[in-house]
């Protein structure tokens, strides 16, 4: 046992292939073959053009926060233990993504450059986080 | 095709939020206020003929309209759920009236009612879908205090925002709560240096930025021309609406800082013909000072991104020159779980009747209610009046 309290996701069938690659440090996301999109979180169909040709491609991890904040407290006793940096990255390739900086919280700002960083939170489960660039 | 003036508000319901659930289940609410409203149109509970309500936090579940009907002792010929978050009350308004004007029914009860009791019978309720589950909540997103809080830190980097204007927000509706006895906080004064005194809970959101939670409900009946002729007090004609959403998780919105109130905003008041200049007063949502803030802008009643500069500039209170939140808002009057964003319709309505007693608007004619659901994520615009 990890000892990991908090909530992990469980993958299905078609997000199954990100949480794969994140296993293996490896950032990838859907492509849109019918209009070229870029898709986050993987869906059955391209929300912008709703065919289902969708390709999976694997991305440059480098982003920037397009906001942040930093949770001091939280009644979600899971998360409650220290403060921690949520935010939303923007990826180069122009996705986003909620996710995490491992940064100082006094760190971390607006604009500020990031690339992926994976956390093996357990055996079987990688998050996807970013660290400062 | 227009809704302008097909229905309007006859009667109201509403309890005083309170902290401790005690005995109280969300059921039992629903028909005190249910009650309560019908009382107060003057009809008979056989009369009405529509019925729409909101799932509670405290006890979900689905067949959710006809078990309310059962409860409530009512047999509706138009029953539903609506699930647009703290947009749901606002939301219920222009279904009740299209449903009115559809011939499908005539009087219409809008209620909901929570507490912040966890039932027993569902530990393990969450009110997230299952994509949130695994997008979102492994990284700590777990609450709306994360999202707000997002929108507000972008808010400062693109405009300047201040966390003194958005404390202005909370101390000028606390000046409303004060000469509001239904208001929890009616007996206890804000200043703004007490706001940024308050603990920081999600950066930058401090602690009297974010709203209490609490028990109660709220209710009100929507009825047809016909029947608003013979109503005890003043009906409130619905004069336009408009609703939107441009995404759930707020990491996929196309803006952080500028909302689906804009084109909610913009369809009320295009139906109503009415011109935000002769508006009373405002009653938008307010789970957090940012969401007032970003309301006010997007709906029309400043440009976008001076927000702050408006609210610092401005009186919001019920005697001020920009009348917002009349009975405190829900950071202070309490927010009853998913019945809090009722609060800003029965305000609306309470107020265009002329019965908000200390805290009445003079002569208050147009109201414009804004009902917001999610983290800015449902939006539903209201123009209401009271016809001379």
């Amino acid at each position: 046992m990890s000892g990991y309290t908090k909530p992990v996701p469980h993958p299905n069938a078609v997000s199954r292939p990100f949480w794969d690659a994140a296993r293996k440090h490896e950032l990838i996301l859907q492509r849109c073959a019918g209009c070229g999109a870029h898709i986050y979180y993987p869906r059955s169909r391209c929300p912008k053009c709703m065919s289902d040709k969708l390709e999976w491609k694997p991305m440059s991890g480098r982003g920037t926060v397009y906001s942040y904040t930093v949770v001091w407290r939280t009644p979600t006793k899971a998360f409650a233990d220290k403060p921690y940096v949520l935010a939303i990255i923007e990826l180069e390739e122009g996705v986003r993504m909620t996710s995490n900086v491992l940064v100082a919280p006094d760190q971390v700002k607006v604009g500020m450059p990031v690339t992926v960083s994976f956390d093996d939170v357990t055996p079987e489960t990688t998050l996807v986080k970013f660290k400062p660039a | 095709m227009s809704l302008k003036g097909k229905a309007a508000a006859i009667g109201i319901g509403e309890l005083k939020p309170f902290r401790d659930p005690g005995d109280a289940t969300a059921f039992g609410l629903m028909a005190d206020v249910a009650s309560m409203a019908i009382n107060d149109s003057g009809l008979e509970k056989r009369e009405i003929d529509g019925l729409l309500t909101s799932v509670a936090f405290a006890e979900p579940g689905m067949f959710y309209p006809a078990a309310v009907a059962e409860y409530v002792g009512i047999r509706p010929k138009m029953f539903d759920v609506v699930d647009i978050g703290g947009a749901s009350g606002a939301g219920m308004f222009w279904r009740a009236a299209a449903a009115i004007d559809g011939g499908i029914c005539s009087a219409v009860l809008c209620l909901a009612a929570d507490t912040t009791l966890a039932n027993p019978n569902f530990p393990d309720f969450s009110p997230f879908v299952s994509l949130e589950h695994e997008f979102e909540v492994p990284y700590g997103n777990t609450l709306p205090n994360c999202g707000y809080a997002l929108i507000a830190r972008r808010h400062m980097y693109e405009y300047g925002t201040t966390s003194e204007q958005l404390a202005k927000i909370a101390v000028d509706q606390r000046r409303n709560a004060n000469h509001n006895p239904d208001a929890r906080f009616y007996d206890r004064p804000l200043t703004i240096e007490e706001v940024m005194k308050s603990p920081v809970i999600c950066d930058p959101l401090h602690l009297y930025e974010i709203v209490s939670p609490s028990c109660g409900g709220a209710a009100f009946v929507v009825a047809s021309p016909e029947i608003a002729k013979r109503s005890k007090h003043p009906p409130v004609w619905l004069l336009g609406a408009g609703e939107a959403t441009d995404h759930s998780s707020i990491a996929f919105a196309p803006s952080l800082t500028e909302s689906a109130v804009k084109p909610a905003a913009d369809a009320a008041f295009k139906m109503s013909g009415v011109d935000r200049k002769d508006i009373d007063l405002i009653s938008p949502y307010d789970c957090y000072t940012i969401t007032v803030l970003v309301t006010i802008e997007d709906a029309g009643f400043c440009k976008k991104g001076q927000g702050g500069p408006f609210v610092a500039e401005h009186d919001l209170t019920y005697a001020g020159d920009f009348p917002c939140n009349t009975h405190g808002g829900q950071l202070s009057f309490g927010q009853a779980g998913f019945a809090g964003g009722f609060s800003h319709v029965t305000e609306g309505i309470r107020q265009l009747m002329g019965r908000g007693g200390e805290r009445q608007v003079k002569d208050a004619k147009l109201a414009y209610v804004n009902g917001n659901g999610g983290i800015m994520a449902e939006q539903c615009g209201l123009v209401l009046e009271r016809r001379s």
